[in-house]
Parts: structure tokens; sequence; C-alpha cells
């Protein structure tokens, strides 16, 4: 018997934004979804309730990302709105409006990572990042896991959360080796000061919803459990889905919804999925269906067959071989944390980006404290062909004093002789601030506010 | 001359209006066991056997559908549904008799599933078993192709006194709206007609020439022959006519609010730059949600004759009545009775007033005079908070355009109307609740028919053409044609004017009055495969609720 909860739905399909007129991210990507959720009559249910989305503040934004030169070059008003439906949703949540909630915005943002110079896999700001600090900020919640079902790897959200103790990114996703971005190898378990709080679960294609629930009920919900999160966000990608063209995988509505079920995530944020006619309205009623606690046992496409799905056996003990490493991973990540730090003071890797939509290559050099005491001051130093380098220091949430102290001598130490503009982000007061190209001063300050 | 009668629950008001003058009005008790017999004294008491044949037109508002529902009065319907995949049908408030059959359409109007011709006559044997003569039929997405509707009231066509097909109710989308509305149309459909048949034979026998019109929920009016097709489209006329009545009766241009203080309740409505909002996805009457387009209303439960209590220092009112003001001889005080206690009425008996006042504080620290004051400050202010709070709702009714996001076209009301009893008593002390400028409109206690009398015909139009399937849809009207691939928005939008103008004809309509506004206008690129295969194009167009046009110059005084 499931229980029933009143949802909040933030239905944002920006029926008049595109990326390009033939593009999978185009204003026709949730009409067919308005069509089923209308005719349906989700929103006359009395424990389903719609709200308008906000537009997220550029104090939002800045607090999770570099836009490089700012934000205003780089985004739309667009993009604020399907931040801002995130960060409704929310705060529906959170004020106890409703039980959970799920943010049917547009466009998407789980590729979009720290530093942001254009768009990469359809994304330009990370919609649920803005949303989960806005929730720290706000609402002074701590431990927060992200379970991203999206069929891409979240390169983004893994990028922002990479050196975060506080927040558990777990992505599940066609194996990198087959799908864009090709990354999300299980070997990607996280920065020195957060092993572990990275889990990466790449599965092979064709995976149906047998594997899915499979890595849900095995590996995914014992991790939750042991990290005992205030809150559990879904990047609730529909692009798995057995006619999504992009992708190679067997996932159904049926499956979605039973995912969402099990999982029983506060918050839903949707990400990708471009079968917008034979999947997306059927698997956004069942997510809804889900999160409401109602029956969602009649949801099915109309080309629904599953023995014509059914993952093969060799698919089945993949996973199951993968489960079990990354399981044993997960249990082991004090010890390896322990040996990777040994007698270090910094680690430094080395990163180029690409921006896919915008054709842009980003090389970064990434440094990181190591700290006991909280995620480690991060420096990053990063230019492309057509920005000259710029340098960023981002001092984490609920830090200690030394890495405090260490990140503001840095950020007042280096100067525009080197760097074409030098961001301080500090992300535990809510400050951003730039100096930029010669003129010693801050030109733009982010205060502590909220959305407008 | 226009006549103008609202068949109210309580009373029958009639208005005779020449040009822009009412000449006469008249009011009769509501006999709600005969709500015919109330028309024709109403008739008979305003109207001389000369001016019968100087008549221009004839408007009635009855209460008739609406009260057959409260009380139940209507008739068995069979129900014959197709739920097709989405949420389970045990999420439906269903009618009794329901019987759910094979076949679904999807979203883009495809067949998924075809019917199955002996679950009909099936169903059908399970309804005459039962003494059933009247049908519903309804499929999920029957307004994007009401082939399946078609197809099952064409097998059992003559079998019933009537059919109503789900399709036929509204363009939009909504599958459990549809189906109680198409249940409520079919159920009324005997007893709305016999009525209309007495109407118009009352006519006949007057030698009566003028059209009868029928006001609808949305303000607007269609001629009778038309309602006794549709009227599930009469519900909730009440309202309506007391809106338009108010819009007749003083010029609204702006953003306002507009409130009709009644016995038990209070309605509030809101004009947009002086357009009486609808509904956004329709009435809802006795728990069923309809798609009836219906101006939007919000009731409170204060009015003057709100019972009150005294609990911890503060005056608490309604909702309900137990009878009139004790100033009145009713059996407990009321917000009337602290009105007369505070002066601002002189009518009823002032001493009985102060007595009943006192009994709301039996240990008397409180003087009636101060129970006075605080109940009639409870009413201003549970008033002027329900207006924020619709306002507000309004403002932040969803959009799906990043435009319309931006845009923000709020209401924000510049001034408000008010009629029912103790409005003219009242106004001045909502004016300061509320912070606008009050408007009583004079001849504001028949402002119900007077708004029957002078509300022009509505109606709305559907259009969606899809160039990859070639084909062009309107629903309300039936019809499904071929298009060529070529077929353009503007093609469309011609099409829908043109559609909409005939409809609106055949409703009743003058010809001045057809103003037609597209209320929906999108237009898709459908991509397949990388490639533009065609277009989805969406446009709904209505005739928004107003006057007719040769009384609007100058308000009727």
């Amino acid at each position: 018997m499931m229980t029933r909860r009143r949802t909040g739905i933030i239905f944002f399909p920006a029926f008049d934004w595109s990326i390009s007129i033939t593009h999978p991210e185009r204003e026709e990507r949730l009409l067919y979804t308005r069509d089923q959720v209308f005719e349906e009559g989700l929103f006359d249910f009395d424990n389903i309730f719609e709200y308008s989305p906000g537009i997220a503040s550029l104090s939002d934004i800045n607090r999770v990302h570099i836009c490089v030169p700012n934000c205003d070059s780089v985004l739309t008003e667009t993009h604020r709105i399907s931040a801002g439906g995130a960060i409704t949703a929310a705060e529906k949540v959170m004020e106890g409006a409703v039980d959970n909630a799920f943010a049917l915005v547009r466009p998407p943002g789980h590729h979009a990572m720290r530093f942001v110079y254009g768009t990469r896999g359809f994304c330009i700001i990370n919609v649920e990042a803005i949303m989960v600090e806005y929730i720290r900020r706000k609402y002074g919640h701590r431990r927060i896991a992200i379970v991203d079902t999206d069929c891409h790897h979240g390169d983004g959200t893994q990028d922002i959360y990479w050196h975060d103790p506080d927040t558990l990114y777990i992505s599940l996703h066609q194996d990198g080796r087959t799908l864009y971005p090709g990354t999300g190898f299980i070997g990607e378990f996280g920065g020195p000061n957060a092993l572990g709080t990275t889990i990466n679960i790449p599965l092979p294609p064709h995976t149906s919803d047998e594997g899915f629930l499979y890595v849900c009920d095995n590996l995914i919900l014992p991790i939750i459990d042991e990290f005992q999160p205030d809150l559990i966000i879904n990047s609730a990608g529909q692009d798995n889905h057995f006619t999504d063209p992009l992708t190679s995988m067997n996932f159904s509505a049926q499956g979605y919804a039973a995912l969402t079920s099990r999982l029983s995530p506060h918050i839903a944020v949707l990400e990708g999925g471009y079968s917008i006619e034979s999947a997306l309205p059927y698997v956004n009623l069942g997510i809804i269906l889900a999160m409401a606690g109602l029956d969602y046992s009649n949801v099915r496409e109309p080309t629904f067959k599953p023995h014509e799905i059914q993952q093969s056996d060799a698919v089945t003990e993949r996973i199951k071989r993968d489960v079990a490493v990354i399981y044993q991973l997960w249990k082991t990540r004090h010890e390896q944390r322990r040996d990777v730090i040994a007698d270090k003071s910094t680690m430094t890797r080395k990163k180029t980006i690409f921006y896919d939509t915008d054709h842009i290559t980003e090389k970064q050099v990434e440094t990181v404290f190591m700290c006991d005491e909280c995620g480690g001051l991060v420096t990053i130093s990063s230019s492309t062909g057509h920005h000259p380098p710029v340098y960023a220091v981002i001092i984490p949430g609920r830090s200690c004093p030394s890495c405090r102290r260490r990140g503001k001598e840095i950020f007042h130490r280096t100067t525009t002789d080197d760097f074409h503009a030098i961001y301080l982000q500090d992300r535990e007061h809510d400050v951003f601030c730039v100096k930029e190209d010669k003129r010693c001063g801050v030109t733009e300050t982010a205060s502590p506010t909220t959305t407008a | 001359m226009i006549l103008g009668i609202d068949v109210g629950g309580t009373h029958t008001d009639a208005v005779l209006i020449n040009g822009t003058t009412v000449i006469k009005t008249a009011k009769v008790p509501t006999d709600l066991s005969n709500l015919f017999n109330s028309f024709l004294r109403a008739t008979d008491t305003i109207l001389s056997r000369v001016e019968e044949h100087h008549l221009d037109r004839i408007v009635l508002s009855t209460t008739i559908s609406t009260n057959a529902v409260i009380q139940g009065k209507i008739d068995p319907v069979g129900m014959i549904i197709s739920c097709g995949p989405g949420c389970a049908a045990s999420s439906l408030l269903l009618p009794r008799h329901t019987v759910f059959v094979s076949g679904s359409i999807d979203h883009r109007g495809q067949e998924i599933e075809p019917v199955d011709s002996r679950e009909i006559t099936a169903a059908s044997k399970h309804f005459s078993t039962r003494g059933i003569h009247h049908l519903g039929i309804v499929g999920k997405f029957s307004t994007r192709n009401p082939v399946h509707e078609y197809m099952i009231g064409d097998a059992l066509q003559g079998e019933y006194d009537h059919i109503s097909l789900g399709h036929r109710m509204s363009g939009n989308l909504n599958f459990p709206r549809r189906i109680a509305t198409t249940y409520l149309n079919a159920a009324m459909w005997r007893l709305y007609n016999s009525f209309v048949d007495n109407v118009r034979s009352f006519a006949r026998h007057r030698s009566i020439t003028a059209p009868i019109y029928i006001l609808k929920a949305d303000g607007g009016t269609f001629e009778i022959s038309q309602s006794a097709r549709y009227p599930v489209g009469t519900i909730l006329s009440g309202p309506a006519a007391s809106i338009m009545g108010i819009m007749a009766l003083s010029p609204i241009t702006q953003d306002a609010v507009a409130l009709d203080i009644g016995g038990t309740t209070t309605d509030i409505a809101v004009f947009a730059k002086g357009v009486p909002l609808l509904e956004p996805r329709g009435v809802t009457i006795e728990g069923h949600k309809t798609l009836i387009r219906g101006l939007r209303t919000a009731s409170i439960g204060i009015g003057g004759d709100s019972i009150l209590s005294y609990v911890n220092g503060t005056v608490i009112v309604g909702p309900g009545r137990a009878g009139p003001a004790a100033a009145f001889g009713g059996p407990s005080p009321t917000p009337t009775d602290a009105m007369i206690v505070l002066g601002y009425s002189t009518a009823g008996d002032r001493r009985t007033a102060v007595a009943s006042l006192a009994t709301l504080d039996p240990s008397g620290h409180t003087t009636p005079s101060e129970l006075a004051e605080l109940t009639f400050a409870a009413v201003i202010k549970g008033v002027s908070e329900a207006v924020s709070s619709m306002v507000a709702a309004i403002n932040n009714e969803p959009v799906y355009t990043v435009h319309e996001l931006l845009a923000g076209e709020n209401i924000s009301p510049e001034a408000a109307y008010i009629v029912g009893g103790p409005a003219r008593e009242i106004a001045p002390h909502i004016e300061k609740g509320l912070g606008l400028p009050c408007v009583v409109p004079r001849n504001a206690e028949v402002a119900n028919a007077v708004g029957a009398a002078l509300a022009r015909t509505t109606a709305e139009l559907t259009l969606r053409a899809d160039t990859e399937k070639q084909t062009l849809t309107i629903v309300e009207e039936g019809v499904q044609t071929p298009i060529t691939k070529r077929f353009t928005h503007d093609i469309g939008v011609d099409i829908c004017r043109d559609k909409l103008r005939e409809r609106a004809l055949k409703m009743g309509s003058y010809r001045e009055d057809i103003q037609i506004e597209l209320t929906e206008d999108q237009t898709f690129s459908m991509v397949r495969d990388g490639y533009v295969a065609g277009k989805n194009i969406r446009l709904k167009a209505q005739i928004k609720p107003g006057l007719i046009t040769r009384t609007e110059e100058s308000n009727i005084a």
C-alpha cells in the first residue's frame, strides 16, 4: 500500500525557448507531457499542487558557478527560470507546503561544471547544484544526496561536488565508453577530502527495468542508508527510456515510476530525455504519480512490449559484478582516503573540458588543500583559446579557519598581472568577489540574498 | 425593448429596458418547486400586453440546472468510458452506472487500441436492464480525435432519449472533468428540456416572436434552442448574472473587484481592464469539477445574516446562517444587527439588535456596542483578506512561456463595485479596509436581471492543425478534415475566426458583437529524426464576456 503524499509540481516547459529549431532541447520538448498531464487532470487532484517558478538571482548562481567573464554574458533569463523552478520546488518542500516536489523545468543542468564559459551537453548552469546551495544557505541542511538517473553521466554535478564530503553524488548512466560525455567510470570516486561521496555506476547498453531496480535496491539505497542524508534529490533524466533517440537503454515508464517510488526523493528535477512523444508523457506521469503515492500501474507507453526490451543474462551478470565492486569501494573509502592522501598537503589535477555546443576547449589546473576539518580550499586556474587566463579561489561551505585564512591570503596575493580576473567564491559566507584586469578593486559582489 | 429575468434561489427579478433606461422592475418570490411558474409570474407582473409585442429580446438567467444538481433531481445516466493508459481508473470519480470499454487514443489523436463493438452491445444491455434512458460517452483524448465517441454514439443511436458526447462539452483537455461535464449534461437534459418547452410554448401562446436567450456560467448568452442541447452550460449562471449586472450598471474599464454581499455569503469577482476573469479550468458544482467556462468567483461564508460567536475577545463571523437578523425577528445576532447598533443602518428594531448582541458575551464585560464594533471589523477584515488572496491567486497562475513569465501582467484592482443587501451602508468601510474607492451602482437590487438582459453571446473555438498527420480538428464543432503539408498558421487563424463567427451567429450573437480574440496561439515545429516533419498549430479563439454593443456606450441608469 502506497502512502499518499502532497506533491508540488513546478511545470515550466518554456514553450518559446530552444537551442535551435531542430535541437533536442526545443520548444516542443514538453508539449506532449503537458497534454498528458492536463488530460489526466493531475492539477485537480487534491494532493497535487502546481506552482509558478521563481527566477534565480545572480547571487544564487554565483554561489555555485564561476561564469566567465560573468553571469549575464553566458546565460539567459530562461536558465534563471529553470534554476528558479528548482528553487521553488525546494522552498515548497522546506516550508512544509508539500511533502515532495518535482521541478519539470527546462533547460537541464547536470553537465554544467563549476566554471562556465558556455553550453555543454545542452546545459549552461547546474540547476540542481544551485538549488542545493540555496537550500544550504536558507535552511541550513548539510548532508544532501543527489541521485542522478539521467542516461548521461552528470559530469557537471560531479565536478561541482567532487571535493564536498557533505554531498553524496550518485550517478547511474549508460557506460561512458558508449555515450556522451565519456566519463563516469567506477574509479571516479571523489576528491581526496571527499573520497567515496561521488559514486559512479556505469550500466551496459540495453539495461532494462530489472537492472535499474537491482542497482537501486542493492547499491543506491544501502549507500544512502549509511550516508544518512537530510535530503534526497533526484536528477530525473528520462533518456534511459527504450524509445530515446540519443541513447541505448531499455528502461520503461513503469520502471521509472518504481525507481522513484523506492528512492522516495524529497525533490526531483527534470534533466534530459528526448523521446518527447513516446516516452516523456508517460515517464513524467509515472514519476508524478509515484511521488504523490498514487497508483501508477496503468501508466504504459503505447509501444511497450516488456519481452522485447528484456535485458540479456550477460547484462544482468555484469551489473551484479559492478554493484559488488562499487559497494566494496564505498565500504573501504576511509582506508583508501588515508592511502591517497599519505603525507601530501595539496593535490592537483589537470582537466580539459570541451563545451560541445559552443566549441570551446577549456584547460584547468585545480588544486585542493588536504584537510580533515572541511572539504578543503580549492584553487583553479583556467583558460581557453578565446579567453585570457582567470583564477578562482573557492572557500568551501562549513570551512575550517585555516582553509579560510589561506583562501583569503591567496586571493589578496594573486594579482591581475598574471590573470585577467581573479574570483573569490566564499561558500560559507555567501560572498562572491572579482578582481578584474588591473583595476584592483572588487567589481562584483554578491551578498547573501535569496531569489527575486 | 429588452426583458431580463433572473430566476434566483429566493427571488425572481425582472427588468424591462428601453434603450439605455430601466423602465420597470419587478420582484416576486421564487417557487423552487416550479421555476417555470416563477418565470411566468415575473413576466406577468412586469409586462403589459402592449409591451410584449415590442420586445427585441428576452434573456433568462435561471437556477433550474443548478438547482437540479443541488437537489439531486437529475436522471440516472449510463456512462460508457474508454480510459486508455495513464492514471488508474480507480482515481476517477465515476457516476454510478459506468461501463469501461476498450479503445484508446493518444495525445496526438492517434488510435492506440480500437473500440470493440461487442463491449458496446454488452454495455447497452447492462443499461437497458436498469431502465436508463440517457447516455454519456467519454474517451480519454477524445478532444484530440473524437472518432471513438462517434462510433459508440452511432452504434447506440435511437436506443436512448439522449446521448451526450464528451468532446462536444469543451475543446479543453481534462478527462476527469470531461466525464463529470458529460454526465451532468445527460443527467439534466430531460428536466432542462421540459423547462425550455414550457418557455417556448408560453412565447408561442402569447405570440411573442422576440428571440429568447439563456444566460451561461461565463456571463454570455445563447439562444434557447442551442441551450437545449447543452444544458450543462447554464449551471451557475446566477453569479454570472450578478457580475454582468455590475458591468451594465457601472462603467468598468480598469482592473477592479466586484463584491456581491448576500445573506449567507459574499461572492467576489475580478475584472482585468474591465473584463471579468474566467475560471482557468472550469466551474465546480456540488463537488463536480466541470469543463464549463464560468466567471471566476470566490465565495466566502460572510454575509449580512451570518451567525456570530465570541471566543477569547474575538468575534467570529459565519460560516452559516441561522435566520434573518435579530432586528428583523431572527433567532440570533448577525452582522446586520451590528450595523444597526452602530447606526450605519436605520432599518429594523434597534433595541432587539442591541439585546441580541449582548448575548454574545454572557459575562457582560464587553458592551453590545463594543461587540458590534468587533463584529463589523471582523466582517471588513474577512472580506478584505479574501479579496487580497483571490487577487494573489490570480497573479500566481502558472504560465508556460519565458515571455509571459517575464512580462508578468499582474492584476492590480483600482476600484471595488459592491452590490447586495447592505452594499450602500458597508461600502465606505470596505473602502478603508481594501484601500480602494468603492462604488455602489444604482439599481443594484435588480443587477442580476439587468446583467442577463444585456449580456452578449459568448463562444469559444479550439483549432488544432497537425501538418505532419495532415489533419485539422475543430473539436467543438466535431470537424476533422484533411489539410495539405503547406497549411500555415495564418490560414489556421483565418479559419478559426471564420468558424467562431459562424458558431457565434448560430448561438444567436448579434453581428456587431462578434469581437474575436485569440486566447491561445502556439505553433510548434515537430522534429523527427533531426528534420522538421511538420507544424503543430494550436489556436483557441473566444468572444469574451461583455455587454451587447447597442447599450454599451452609455450605461444603464
